[in-house]
């Protein structure tokens, strides 16, 4: 596997290996997330997007291995992070990493806190989970956590309830939770879809602070190229459950490889453009039972379809220095000679 | 909180007059009267009958007789027992002890049940275990109180002999004495088990649905993310929430705690209060049949009073003001 050569040489904090995460449907597996590998280096911003049902948040679940029990497993591939393969953890040993390494920030601030539970309560409970310290201390750094996150009066919050918050102010106690720990890696899942667009943009800025100040990497895991500009590093373009495309994000915006990445960038509303329609791609992600085995999975969207699209398995690999593309429109994804079509 | 609950008692007043109403006009509408089966037509005069008629005010529109009643009833009076031929209220206060104890030791038995069973269920939810408390529960749900407890009776009091089949204590042993309490306690466990086991299964499936359900939202994906181990997410962060719904059954559980068990008091012939309320209505005892209910509907009304409450303190989402 080609590393991107443009990020730092140092050893990566999250390495994905040829993971496959499936849901069990009628006893059958359907791969959601198909051999799919990347790396996180530390302080990294790496951006996930893609349309719904493409697999970026079961990928992010596989890595906190929180997937639904009994309807999704991981099949194979690992996930090490620090050198370390949390799919061989025991839940014991993963319980000590997760709020405390790696901590993640979800979609629906509305109904991710317990309703029964102060905010306080819930912010104690990650410190006290990982932390040796009083309750008092606990309480204490929670009041400056939530200031930390730009809640104000946070004497006052910290006794209060979900319900009497805003979604922006729940998905700040949201984010204060997560980096309680000071975690190295952060995976936030679509942290901005939920919540106005006002307040969209100040929870990307706080985001943004937080990983300067805490030296943190982050996953982001979004539909919206715009939050990608403004936050990555890298970006990892997804189309049902596989990587299509991989680069930095400069890269990405002004050379767009993959054609599910162009018209990805093509849906994008312009402000200097007077148009009536908003683009779209048409036709959906196709479902996991539906999914084609061999081929592109992209090739029935494709404006560019070959004929051989729907036989030939593109592979991800480099066609210029720190851009991994799988499309059979550039040679280098062509299977190798020899090779077994995947 | 305090004027939510003066506000709520003060709406109890019209309610319960009403009640009154109909529970006295319905109980009046009845054919006969108290006198009917009691006195032997054959050696006692009809005229006599009559005349106590007239002297009971018997005979009177039901209006005026209500009016009489709740007259009394509001100062305190509260009638006399046709059939026990003493105040209504000393035979209610004879048998109420009996009642709540046993009723009591039922609702613990049924509530320590419910709440392992259900915890565990809806913990393994389709497990082998899940499912063999679930066939125990409907069991125990759809077989009525009368087979219940006669095959208790035959299988553990005369076949097994281990507790006695009828009554609320043997009547050898001194009152207060030690004994006397723990034969109190050896009559009450047969039919508590009874009357508990048959109402474990509501509590327990509902406990467990609602478990399995909180186990799916998001806010438990939160705790797992934060490293919380399984067992306080499911005793603390579940629980919590899951024992809401069951706030609504304490109301209820408060007016059986008073109501008395009528089949179950009638098969263990335990002087109870629902035995006593059985026969003031096969009896027409009208004066302990009417205080019996105004006590019912009191305790009733007071029972949802109390859920209510209950759901504020347990619910931060639900505030009473």
């Amino acid at each position: 596997m080609s590393k991107l050569t443009h990020a730092s040489k140092k050893a990566p904090l999250l390495e994905v290996n040829h993971l496959e995460t499936a849901f069990k449907i009628d006893r059958e597996y359907y791969n959601a997330v198909d051999n799919v590998s990347f790396t996180v280096k530390p302080r990294q911003v790496v951006g996930i997007v893609g349309e719904s049902g493409c697999g970026k948040s079961v990928l992010s679940l596989s890595v906190m291995r929180l997937l639904p029990k009994g309807i999704s497993e991981i099949r194979s591939g690992e996930i090490l992070f620090d050198g370390k393969d949390l799919v061989k953890m025991s839940e014991n040993e993963i319980n000590n990493i997760r709020g405390k390494d790696i901590a993640m920030i979800f979609q629906e601030p509305m109904t991710s806190l317990n309703p029964v539970f102060t905010i306080g309560y819930q912010l104690q409970e990650v410190l006290l989970n990982h932390m040796e310290i009083s309750k008092k201390e606990a309480r204490q750094k929670s009041i400056e956590l939530l200031k930390g996150v730009g809640i104000s009066r946070p004497d006052k919050i910290v006794d209060e309830y979900p319900h009497q918050l805003s979604g922006g102010m729940r998905q700040r106690v949201m984010i204060a939770m997560a980096i309680a720990c000071q975690p190295k890696l952060l995976i936030a899942d679509e942290p901005t879809t939920a919540l106005d667009v006002t307040v969209q943009a100040q929870i990307l800025e706080l985001l943004k602070e937080i990983q300067s100040a805490n030296d943190m990497a982050i996953i982001l895991i979004t539909h919206d190229l715009g939050v990608v500009a403004e936050m990555c590093d890298d970006v990892i373009v997804m189309y049902a459950g596989k990587i299509v495309e991989r680069t930095d994000v400069d890269t990405l915006f002004y050379n767009p490889k993959h054609p599910y990445t162009k018209l990805l960038m093509g849906a994008i509303p312009k402000m200097d453009e007077d148009r009536e329609v908003l683009e779209s791609i048409k036709g959906i992600v196709p479902s996991l039972k539906n999914m084609p085995k061999v081929g592109c999975k992209f090739a029935a969207r494709c404006p560019h379809a070959m004929p051989e699209c729907s036989f030939v398995t593109p592979q991800l690999a480099e066609t210029e220095q720190g851009h991994e593309v799988a499309c059979l429109l550039y040679e280098t994804s062509r299977p190798k000679e020899g090779m077994n079509v995947q | 909180m305090l004027k939510y609950t003066l506000r709520r008692v003060l709406a109890m007043i019209p309610m319960l007059f009403l009640i009154s109403i109909i529970v006295f006009s319905l109980a009046k509408l009845m054919p006969g009267d108290s006198l009917g089966g009691e006195i032997d037509p054959a050696n006692t005069d009809p005229e006599y009958i009559e005349q106590m008629r007239e002297k009971l005010g018997y005979n009177d529109p039901i209006y005026e007789q209500y009016f009489r009643w709740i007259t009394n009833f509001v100062q305190g009076d509260f009638g006399k027992s046709t059939r026990y031929k003493i105040p209504a209220n000393e035979i209610i206060m004879e048998r109420l002890p009996n009642t709540i104890f046993l009723s009591l030791t039922s609702l613990i038995i049924t509530y320590v049940l419910a709440l392992a069973m259900g915890i565990y269920s809806g913990r393994k939810p389709y497990t082998l275990g899940d499912n063999t408390i679930a066939a125990a529960n409907y069991i125990g749900l759809a077989l009525p109180s009368f087979v219940a407890g006669v095959f208790a009776i035959y299988i553990f009091s005369f076949h097994l002999g281990w507790f006695p089949s009828n009554g609320s204590v043997d009547i050898s042993v001194t009152e207060g004495t030690f004994e006397y309490w723990l034969s109190r306690f050896h009559h009450v466990l047969l039919p508590a088990f009874v009357l508990g086991l048959l109402n474990t299964a509501s509590y327990t499936q509902f406990l467990r649905n609602d478990i399995i359900e909180n186990s799916r939202k998001d806010y438990v994906r939160t705790a797992r993310a934060k490293g919380t181990s399984e067992s306080k997410i499911y005793n603390v962060h579940i629980f919590r929430n899951s024992v809401i719904p069951l706030v609504t059954f304490l109301g209820f559980d408060i007016v059986n705690l008073v109501g008395g068990a009528i089949i179950t008091e009638t098969i263990f012939t335990y002087p109870g209060i629902g035995q006593l309320f059985l026969t003031s209505v096969t009896n027409r005892d009208y004066s302990v049949l009417m205080t019996l209910t105004m006590m019912f509907s009191v305790l009733t009304l007071f029972g949802n009073l109390v859920a209510d409450i209950l759901y504020g303190i347990v619910d931060p989402r639900i505030r009473l003001d």
